[in-house]
């Protein structure tokens, strides 16, 4: 789960001056973090297309967290995304320092926050680093697409990855499927008249309807139902079936 | 992922539910098992086993199936199990995996016909010619015989996966919940059901917010409440409206623009609601706090309890190992004073509201001998560190208590611990500290 005893790695500094911090060499900038933690999510939702159907919420919750990253991405005009670029895909050992992920999303300013560890409750151990296991991360050409510059095509991969999610979800076979319900949905408006005894117009409230509904049914606590279970044991005692 | 299944994994237990007496607690499984334990009555001359809990019965709920338009499984995991009040001798319950729900109907027999005329005692035919007289066969007393039937199966009422189910104060209506609908069934009907809430967008791009759990008042059949991944609550009222789109009380609390992060929604997301027995309060639980909410309140909780607040610096990690998508549960007291929930590392929380006082204790084998005292237990986030106290880098991530239950009346709660249950009985008021 979390990398313990992990020994710190000394960091090319060339791509990126900003992580020239003294002592704290091993802390990767914070656009690289946050690239990958969306190269991460989009990782999870490529995943999501198991042999049991995906967890929705899980998806949808990490498809707004894409979304989120992408938009303070193109708000801060990728102007420091070139960094990362140059010098290709950064290795995935020294993925995501936890501390500054987990901090306030950057405001306006341009600095890139210094992670004051003084403040830092881990304050004399070593900083978490989560390890996402390479073999999981997709190196085909595709992924080269994530780790572009412009977010116009970071947003059509990620558009992809939740068109093919929502659309496991959604009916393969439209036509069939709306025959497949079509009994059920019409069942729905025939209920509601049933209910409401109107055609059209506003729908009156629903207890009113289930009252009348339910009018034939004997009330609760009755004698009458647990006689009757009694009587029809009985009987079929009686006639030895 | 392996393709087969690890030998104990359809052993784990996902629901715990007691029923209105607290007499039974039904817990399911995620091999699709139902097991209903009762509450032996205390007597006098065995005064050891003081209302223990014994298996009553056993049965198979639900089955895997497999939907062959979409080409996908559909699981066997019971999700949520409700009672329905009993009204005669018999017990009802309502099971649920993700796209069917079932009413199962509990008889005992402790007696048993004897003396047919037809039939011999092994039931063979008798010889007809052999038979002079008749009689009328006699009720004799056996061996307590619990029987189970499924009496009701409300099937295809779901597209996406049921979350929740919830019996309505009327006993004649329930409700079931998927990520993105509400129905309404009439517990006699199975061929139809009524659509109350409905969040799917036209264009399923567009989505956003799931449906997480709904629930109905405990008084009022007209009132019910669900839950968003986005945090939020919504009460709606059935009498407005026949599709209640439009809620009546929206809950939610304003964001603090101090603490958002990358994760801020994902923490948000409500977990699991709970009506207070009382009606007037309700419990929330997102990954981070338990949040109770009175119902003449909108705009914020009215108070806020840290789970596992030492986990907010870790919340990369627990997304990078799907941690922080765990769905826990909470529960109220029967006097609504005290609330409980899980955590990890086999512990679960409890907190009294009124004495504000909180307390971590731990499910385990090793630390549950029985009547045993159970001790409290510490996280220490580092700085000084007590001896029995675990540290947060050693919790144990893998057991996570989701799912915890509040006997109606007694101080008596069922906790599941992956593959484990453990009923704790509190004999003496227990001090929270």
């Amino acid at each position: 789960m979390f990398a313990r005893g992990l020994k710190r790695k000394c960091v090319d500094q060339e791509e990126d001056g900003e992580d020239a911090l003294a002592g704290f060499g091993t802390v990767p900038s914070y656009s690289l973090q946050r690239q990958s933690l969306l190269d991460m999510s989009l990782v999870k939702l490529q995943l999501c297309h198991m042999l049991v159907e995906p967890n929705l919420c899980r998806s949808v919750l990490i498809a707004n967290t894409v979304r989120q990253i992408q938009e303070e991405m193109t708000r801060d005009g990728m102007g420091r995304g070139a960094a990362p670029q140059s010098t290709g895909r950064a290795p995935l050992d020294r993925l995501v320092s936890t501390e500054i992920l987990c901090r306030t999303v950057r405001g306006p300013e341009a600095g890139c926050p210094v992670p004051d560890l003084g403040d830092s409750p881990l304050q004399g151990t070593p900083p978490e680093l989560c390890i996402v296991n390479s073999a999981e991360v997709p190196r085909s050409p595709q992924s080269s697409l994530w780790e572009m510059d412009s977010p116009r095509e970071n947003r059509g991969s990620f558009q992809k990855s939740l068109d093919q999610i929502f659309e496991t979800l959604e009916h393969k076979s439209p036509s069939s499927m709306e025959e497949l319900f079509s009994d059920m949905d019409s069942s729905y408006y025939d209920l509601d008249t049933v209910l409401t005894g109107m055609m059209t117009g506003a729908k009156p409230g629903l207890c009113d309807g289930l009252e009348s509904f339910a009018a034939a049914a004997p009330a609760p606590g009755s004698s009458c139902k647990s006689d009757l279970a009694e009587l029809d044991h009985v009987v079929e005692i009686l006639v030895e079936t | 992922m392996p393709s087969h299944r690890m030998p104990s994994e359809a052993d784990i237990i996902s629901t715990v539910e007691f029923n209105h007496t607290g007499e039974l607690l039904a817990t399911g499984d995620k091999g699709g098992r139902v097991v209903i334990f009762q509450r032996e009555p205390e007597s006098k001359n065995a005064p050891h086993s003081q209302g223990e809990y014994d298996v009553y019965s056993t049965f198979q709920s639900h089955e895997p199936e497999f939907d062959y338009l979409k080409s996908l499984e559909i699981e066997e995991k019971i999700n949520k199990i409700k009672w329905l009040p009993q009204q005669n001798a018999a017990h009802s319950l309502l099971s649920t995996n993700d796209k069917t729900i079932k009413l199962w109907k509990i008889t005992e027999r402790d007696k048993r016909p004897e003396g047919y005329n037809l039939k011999d005692e092994e039931g063979k035919l008798k010889d007809l010619s052999t038979v002079t007289s008749l009689q009328v066969p006699v009720l004799k007393p056996m061996d307590l015989m619990v029987e189970v039937s499924p009496r009701r199966i409300f099937a295809n009422g779901h597209t996406y996966h049921i979350n929740s189910i919830s019996v309505n104060s009327d006993c004649e209506t329930y409700m079931s919940a998927d990520d993105l609908r509400i129905n309404l069934w009439h517990l006699a009907v199975t061929d139809r059901s009524f659509n109350i809430v409905d969040i799917k967008p036209a264009n399923m791009e567009d989505l956003t917010e799931v449906i997480t759990a709904s629930e109905f008042h405990p008084h009022h059949c007209n009132l019910f409440v669900y839950s968003s991944s986005k945090g939020s609550l919504r009460l709606c009222d059935m009498r407005a409206a026949a599709l209640c789109d439009k809620h009546s009380k929206l809950f939610e609390e304003p964001e603090d623009p101090s603490s958002r992060s990358f994760f801020s929604e994902i923490i948000s997301s409500v977990s699991d609601v709970k009506f207070s027995h009382s009606g007037r309060y309700m419990l929330t639980r997102d990954y981070l706090t338990v949040k109770v909410w009175d119902l003449n309140m909108e705009a914020r909780p009215i108070e806020t309890y840290q789970v596992h607040d030492y986990l907010r610096s870790k919340l990369c990690s627990l997304y990078e190992n799907d941690c922080i998508f765990d769905k826990f549960e909470c529960a109220w007291n029967g006097s609504d004073s005290v609330i409980m929930t899980g955590a990890y590392n086999n512990f679960f929380r409890m907190f009294d509201r009124n004495s504000k006082r909180d307390v971590t204790l731990e499910a385990s084998r090793e630390s549950s001998k029985p009547r045993a005292v159970l001790k409290p237990r510490r996280v220490c986030i580092g700085g000084k560190r007590r001896r029995d106290d675990i540290s947060v880098d050693s919790l144990d991530f893998a057991k996570k208590i989701l799912h915890t239950a509040w006997h109606p009346a007694e101080n008596i709660i069922a906790i599941a611990a992956t593959n484990n249950l453990y009923i704790f009985q509190d004999k003496v008021n227990s001090d929270m500290h």
